[in-house]
């Protein structure tokens, strides 16, 4: 017998390590499976803020203290049973909406500017983050984050609820010199937005884009077509601190949290 | 073309000629703009208002030209090497080849121009805009379809086991680069995720941590079984060792990911079904170090004189610290202090600098001897570089432990009264001294990369001027 028809290991792996068809097939079935597992249920299980296009969310069913069941309406805005029928109308607390078309294109100068690499937009159910930060965040929250910004990283602090904390005049003059308003900052100074006009075809294209996402699109209801033209005379004019400011503004306030619910079961 | 005088076989060696120089060249790139980003967390006024150079803009910059342009021409120039030299035959296409260093420097360029532009995804590690995205998918499955076809043309009756840990990795990076990019554009440089929320981040983190698990590891894992044993002139100390390696390891590091979403908005059984996988890949992982490690058994004495050697064996040191700490660090409570501080940034950069650079130093300097048919033009200075890589890389991560379990720790602390003790800017002013350490550690590593350069540069020209004068005899 010659040292090669010596088998070292088992049958199978001597068979498979001879033939490049069998060791790429066995390779491609074994990578695949942890990503399947991990990633397909995430489609159909509730809590995943998955709404199907159709607003039953998988069965989510968060209970409150006495153990009913808190409509999903109460969490996500619904037109079709909110008191207030269109994005000018909704106030804090309608629940998880849309980005309207400035806050839109700031969320877009958010993303150029790699905000997300400093800044992370993920709450964690501690004591210290609840008290620094607010309430956890929650999935249906970032539903409409096509290419979400959770991020990985806190040089700067979470932004989840950063929404109505500090004034527009505030975040002008910080995202402008942040150092002459808090002296201890790192972060860098941005304010050539406050030359830079918001890029409105791109942002009416944005909001087109959005209502075609093949998983968790913005509801035609919501961006309806006049909506949509209509975003033109929004954002004439704007700047992109304008955009800016008004993005920030618009985070963590949806939901209107309520003490004994667990937003996550 | 060359003729290597120890067998008949002709490779096709230019190629991976190009890709060893190449990865010199960004080794010193990419860890100059990180010297760079890391110097302006330390001191701001670096910025220079200049949105260009921002570090929101540059930080993609440095991560894409250290991973992919570094990482990545090593992983061309290792790969052709590694699967001719195995299978005793030339690659399937030459011209292929080819194909895949224009096509992969393309990408860089382009990356360079569009990152400070503001052209990005926004998905941390896949920056890249959508056209560049698609790019990079030709180019890979060139390289792909090139380097399995060079397997099944082989000589050799087996595939060695540095071309399944290659072959793992083209495929499970071909699924995560095409699964994860999904996007619809707005624009030539605009485009979003056609994932939201939840699912969008464990598809980008099943992205984000096998583009770890499989190109920064599996593919420099194969560069490990083929150039510790060629440079300590042993056998892999076990067969039967690298076999459960390369199945636990592919099989098993695909679940990893979840365990950067502990405690967010995914169902919980995720993050733990990521941590217990973590936990679990500890085995396989010192099994494999240990595997590299214990090549040497009988050839430890070469540490005294080989340069080359001291980089492979410190790379593995790095590679069973990292696989260590990562699991732990995926532990849940762990992972609540852990994550979102600087303690991640050190660890991956103990397993970037010390395991994946380290290793592509030993293996690009094995290279270079080889493929100029030539010593070192100095092997000092590889012994220069060793030492300034390595305590480049201890200086950094130093820092940032120290640094990332103060602000854990700093976040979560509440004074007598039951309020937090600390606001989080004084957590960013304490961090201060550690920015500016973690910066010279990173100066350190990135000055042993000029001198790595510095002599590959002056190895070749060497080889040059030798070949030139061994010409002319040759010519009478």
């Amino acid at each position: 017998m010659s040292d090669h028809d010596k088998i070292y290991s088992t049958k199978l792996q001597d068979k498979v390590e001879r033939s490049t068809v069998l060791m790429f097939v066995m390779t491609a079935i074994a990578v695949a499976i942890g990503g399947i597992v991990e990633i397909v249920p995430l489609f159909y299980l509730p809590n995943t803020a998955m709404s199907g296009g159709d607003g039953t969310f998988n069965g989510t069913a968060h209970k409150d203290g006495k153990g009913n069941i808190v409509s999903m309406d109460k969490i996500v805005w619904n037109p079709a049973t909110s008191a207030h029928k269109t994005l000018e109308d909704w106030q804090p607390g309608d629940g998880v909406r849309p980005y309207k078309p400035l806050e839109l294109a700031g969320r877009n100068i958010y993303i150029r500017e790699g905000c997300f690499l400093c800044h992370s937009q993920m709450i964690r159910p501690f004591r210290d983050e609840k008290d620094r930060y607010g309430h956890y965040s929650i999935a249906e929250e970032s539903m409409y984050d096509h290419t979400y910004q959770w991020g990985s990283k806190r040089t700067g602090p979470d932004l989840a609820r950063v929404g109505g904390k500090y004034s527009d005049e505030w975040h002008r003059r910080h995202l402008k010199y942040p150092r002459e308003v808090v002296p201890e900052s790192v972060m860098p100074n941005y304010f050539f937005l406050d030359s830079g006009k918001v890029n409105v075809e791109e942002t009416v294209k944005t909001m087109q884009v959005m209502t075609i996402m093949p998983f968790n699109p913005v509801p035609k209801t919501i961006y309806t077509d006049a909506y949509i033209d209509g975003a033109k005379t929004q954002l004439d004019g704007k700047t992109e601190m304008d955009a800016l400011v008004a993005y920030l503004q618009s985070m963590g306030n949806h939901i209107k949290f309520e003490e004994g619910v667990n937003y996550r079961d | 073309m060359e003729t290597t005088q120890a067998t008949p076989v002709k490779y096709d060696m230019e190629v991976v000629r190009w890709f060893t120089i190449a990865a010199a060249i960004y080794a010193v790139v990419g860890t100059l703009i990180g010297v760079y980003i890391a110097s302006e967390l330390a001191w701001p006024f670096l910025n220079f208002d200049s949105p260009y150079i921002s570090f929101g803009r540059l930080r993609p910059l440095h991560t894409n030209a250290v991973i992919f342009a570094f990482g990545g021409c090593v992983l061309f120039a290792t790969g052709y090497y590694m699967v001719q030299r195995t299978g005793a035959t030339r690659l399937w296409s030459n011209g292929l080849a080819w194909f895949t260093f224009w096509g992969w420097n393309l990408i860089i360029v382009l990356a360079v121009i569009t990152l400070p532009l503001g052209m990005t995804s926004g998905k941390e590690y896949a920056e890249l805009e959508w056209p560049i995205d698609i790019l990079i998918a030709i180019v890979w499955l060139a390289f792909g379809l090139n380097h399995i076809m060079t397997v099944a043309i082989r000589k050799t009756t087996h595939i060695y086991v540095s071309n399944w840990f290659t072959m793992g990795m083209i495929i499970m990076i071909t699924y995560l680069h095409v699964v994860n990019s999904l996007a619809i554009p707005v624009s030539l440089t605009n485009s979003f995720s056609i994932y939201s929320g939840v699912q969008d981040a464990m598809i980008q983190w099943w992205w984000g941590h096998n583009a770890v698990g499989f190109y920064l590891t599996a593919g420099f894992l194969g560069i490990m079984y083929y150039f510790v044993p060629k440079q300590a002139g042993r056998p892999v100390f076990s067969y039967r060792l690298s076999v459960l390696h390369f199945w636990a390891l592919t099989f098993g590091y695909v679940w990893l990911g979840a365990h950067h979403l502990q405690y967010t908005a995914l169902p919980d059984w995720t993050g733990s079904l990521g941590a217990a996988i973590s936990l679990a890949m500890i085995i396989p992982s010192w099994g494999g170090a240990m595997n590299g490690m214990m090549t040497l058994s009988g050839a430890w004495d070469k540490l005294r004189t080989d340069y080359i050697l001291r980089f492979l064996v410190v790379s593995l040191a790095f590679y069973a610290m990292s696989t260590f700490e990562g699991p732990v660090m995926s532990i849940k409570t762990v992972n609540a202090l852990s994550h979102y501080t600087d303690w991640t940034v050190g660890h991956v950069h103990s397993g970037a600098l010390g395991w994946m650079a380290m290793v592509s130093f030993g293996a690009m300097y094995h290279m270079v001897k080889k493929l100029w048919n030539t010593e070192m033009y100095s092997d000092s200075l590889v012994n220069v570089h060793f030492w300034l890589a390595t305590i480049g890389t201890v200086v950094y991560v130093v820092a940032m432990w120290v640094s990332g379990i103060m602000q854990g720790l700093m976040w979560r602390d509440y004074d007598e009264y039951g309020t937090l003790t600390y606001t989080f800017v004084e957590s960013v002013s304490a961090m201060h001294p550690y920015y500016a350490m973690r910066a010279i550690g990173g100066m350190i590593f990135n000055l042993g990369a000029w001198i790595c350069l510095y002599n590959v540069v002056m190895t070749v020209r060497q080889a040059s001027a030798a070949r030139s004068i061994d010409a002319v005899p040759a010519k009478a």
